[in-house]
C-alpha cells in the first residue's frame, strides 16, 4: 500500500503557484527526500501532506483516505492522523511556544489526550534519548539554535509517529549539530517512513532511499540518491549545485559548472 | 538580565532595541514568577481566577472610594505575599494604568458640575469622579497582574475553560501569549539588523520613516508568523481545547481562600453601596 498518493495537486498562494499539477506516490516505510532549491515548493508540499493547507485542485490520499479539510475537521479522523504523522518545521521558533522544554514536549501527547502518567514517563524518556534532559526546565526561547532544533524534534518524536515529515532539518545548524541531527534521524528512522525536504546533498544517502526533485512546484526527476547525485546536469538545472571555489589556507580548488 | 543599560540614552534604534529587550524579559518573567514559592502560587488556579475576578467585579460595583482603596491595599498585600517585586508592579501596572485612566479622567475634573475646589477651575465632584476611575483602573490592573504573575498561563486558560468561557476567546488568548514573544523577538532582530547597517544618528524625520516602514514589515511578518505558529500547534494535534499536565485538585486551603475571596467581594459590594 502507498503511504501518500498525490494526484494532480496544485496549490497557489498570492498569485504564486507553489505546487503545480504534481503527481507522485510515496510507498510505506520508505525514506524519501524532497529535493529542490529555495522556492521549489517542497515546504508547501510537506504542509499539504500534513493537512495544514489544502490544494485548490487535485487530491492527496493517506493510506487510501483523502487528506481533506472535511476529514481534518473530524476528530475521529484527524486525531489518529496527527498521532501517525509528525512534522518538524524548518524554523524551530514557531514550534516552541510553551513555558518550559518539558511542557513543550508534553504538548502533543496532551492534545491527543494520552494518560498523564504515560505522558510524564514518555517525555522523560524522549528527552533522555535525545540527550536534552538537562534542558527540561529551561525556557525554550532561551536555547541555542541546535538545542531548539533538538527540542522541536523531541516534541514530535515523543508521539512516536509512524510517518515523520522534516522541513530542512539541518538548516542553520553548525556542522556538529547537523551531524547529530542526522544521526538522530538515522537512529530513529528504522522501518518508519521519513519524508525530508532539503536542498543539502551532503547527507542525502544517509537520510533517503528515494528522491523526488522539485523545481517551480513541478516534479522534474525521481530516483535513488546515487542516481540523482550522478545527474549533475539535473542538479545544476535545479540550482542544487553551482560553480564555486574552496580556499583553505594555500589550497584552492574549483568546482566548475561544465 | 539585560545587557542594555536601562537608562542608556541612544538614538531611535537603540532605544527601540532596549525597549524590545525589556519587553521580552517581561514576557518571560511571568512564567518564572508563577513558579516561585508564594501564597497565591500555592492556590488552585480556579480559586485565583474566580476570586480575583470577583474582586474586580466588586471594585467595579463599589460606590465608595475607601472600599476600592481597601481592595487595592489587599491586592498589594497579595503581591508582597506572593514574592512578586512591588517595583515590577509599579513600573508595569501602576504607572501605565495611572497615565491611561488619568488621561480619560482629566476632563471630568473640569467638566463635572459642582463645588469649586480651592478656587481652582476644578470641582470636588470632578475630582471624586476622576479618582474613582483612576482607583478602579489601578486596582483592577493590580489584581489581574497578581493573577498573571502567580499562575502559569496555561493554567489560567484551563481555568477559564472550566468556567465555560467560550473556546474561541480562550484560543485567541492562548495564541496571543504564544505569539507575543515571537513577535518581540522578530522586531528585535529587525532593529538589530537595522542598527548593524546604520552608521550615523538619524534625523527625526528618518526615525519616523523607519518607524512607519518597520511597522508595516512587522505587521506582514506578524501575519505570516501567526499562521506558522498555528500550523505548528495543529500539526501536534491542537483542536482548540486547552489541556495541561497538572490536575487541578481543591485542597482545604483552596476552599478557605475561595471563601475568603467570596466574603471580601460580597462585603465590599455591600459596604461600598
Amino acid at each position: 500500500m502507498m503511504l501518500f498518493e498525490i494526484e494532480r495537486l496544485t496549490y497557489r498562494y498570492e498569485g504564486v503557484t507553489a505546487v503545480d499539477d504534481l503527481t507522485l506516490a510515496i510507498p510505506e516505510g520508505c525514506r524519501v527526500a524532497l529535493l529542490g532549491a529555495n522556492g521549489s515548493g517542497k515546504s508547501t508540499l510537506l504542509r499539504l501532506l500534513d493537512g495544514l493547507i489544502f490544494g485548490q485542485s487535485g487530491t492527496i490520499l493517506f493510506r487510501g483516505d483523502d487528506v481533506s479539510e472535511q476529514h481534518m475537521l473530524d476528530d475521529e479522523w484527524a486525531l489518529p492522523f496527527r498521532r501517525t504523522v509528525g512534522m518538524v518545521f524548518q524554523n524551530p521558533d514557531v514550534q516552541l511556544f510553551n513555558p518550559t522544554v518539558f511542557d513543550e514536549v508534553a504538548f502533543g501527547p496532551l492534545q491527543l489526550r494520552w494518560p498523564k502518567d504515560q505522558i510524564r514517563e514518555r517525555v522523560d524518556e524522549i528527552l533522555d534519548r535525545l540527550r536534552i534532559s538537562q534542558l527540561k526546565n529551561r525556557i525554550p526561547q532561551r536555547l541555542s539554535g541546535g538545542e531548539k532544533k533538538r527540542v522541536a524534534l523531541a516534541s514530535v518524536l515523543v508521539l512516536d509517529p509512524a510517518v515523520l515529515l522534516l522541513d530542512e532539518p539541518t538548516a542553520a545548524l553548525d556542522p556538529r549539530s547537523q551531524s547529530e541531527v542526522i544521526d538522530l534521524m538515522v537512529e530513529w528512522g528504522g522501518s518508519k517512513s521519513v519524508i525530508t525536504a532539503t536542498h543539502d546533498l551532503g547527507d542525502l544517502e544517509d537520510i533517503a532511499d528515494r528522491c523526488y526533485v522539485l523545481d517551480g512546484g513541478k516534479l522534474v526527476a525521481e530516483g535513488t540518491p546515487a542516481e540523482i547525485l550522478a545527474d549533475t546536469a539535473l542538479l545544476r538545472r535545479t540550482n542544487l549545485i553551482h560553480a564555486h571555489r574552496h580556499k583553505r589556507g594555500e589550497e584552492v580548488h574549483t568546482h566548475s559548472q561544465r | 538580565m539585560s545587557d542594555f543599560h536601562p537608562n542608556a540614552k541612544g538614538g531611535f534604534i537603540e532605544n527601540t532595541l532596549e525597549g524590545l529587550h525589556f519587553a521580552i524579559e517581561r514576557a518571560l518573567y511571568a512564567e518564572v514568577s508563577a513558579s516561585r514559592a508564594g501564597v497565591l502560587q500555592r492556590l488552585d488556579p480556579r480559586v485565583k481566577v474566580a476570586g480575583l475576578f470577583a474582586l474586580v467585579v466588586s471594585v467595579a460595583l463599589a460606590a465608595k472610594l475607601w472600599t476600592i482603596a481597601a481592595i487595592l491595599v489587599l491586592a498589594v498585600a497579595l503581591v508582597w505575599l506572593s514574592s512578586v517585586p512591588i517595583r515590577a508592579v509599579a513600573s508595569r501596572t501602576w504607572i501605565g494604568a495611572f497615565v491611561f485612566s488619568g488621561m480619560i479622567a482629566l476632563p471630568a475634573l473640569f467638566l463635572t458640575p459642582g463645588t469649586p475646589l480651592y478656587g481652582l477651575p476644578i470641582t470636588l465632584q470632578g475630582v471624586r469622579t476622576g479618582s474613582f476611575l483612576v482607583m478602579r483602573a489601578e486596582t483592577a490592573a493590580t489584581l489581574m497582574l497578581v493573577l498573571a504573575y502567580t499562575t502559569p498561563w496555561t493554567h489560567i486558560l484551563k481555568a477559564l475553560r472550566i468556567f465555560r468561557v467560550p473556546v474561541v476567546f480562550v484560543v485567541i488568548l492562548g495564541m496571543t501569549c504564544r505569539y507575543i514573544l515571537l513577535m518581540l523577538e522578530t522586531a528585535h532582530e529587525m532593529f538589530e539588523s537595522r542598527k548593524s547597517r546604520t552608521v550615523n544618528r538619524m534625523s527625526p524625520a528618518e526615525n519616523r520613516r523607519l518607524a512607519i516602514a518597520s511597522s508595516g514589515v512587522l505587521l506582514h511578518k506578524t501575519i505570516q508568523m501567526s499562521d506558522e505558529v498555528y500550523f505548528a500547534m495543529q500539526a501536534r494535534g491542537f483542536r482548540g481545547e486547552v489541556y495541561v499536565l497538572d490536575d487541578f485538585a481543591m485542597q482545604t486551603r483552596d476552599w478557605f481562600a475561595l471563601a475568603a475571596f467570596a466574603a471580601l467581594a460580597a462585603a465590599s459590594v455591600l459596604v461600598g453601596r
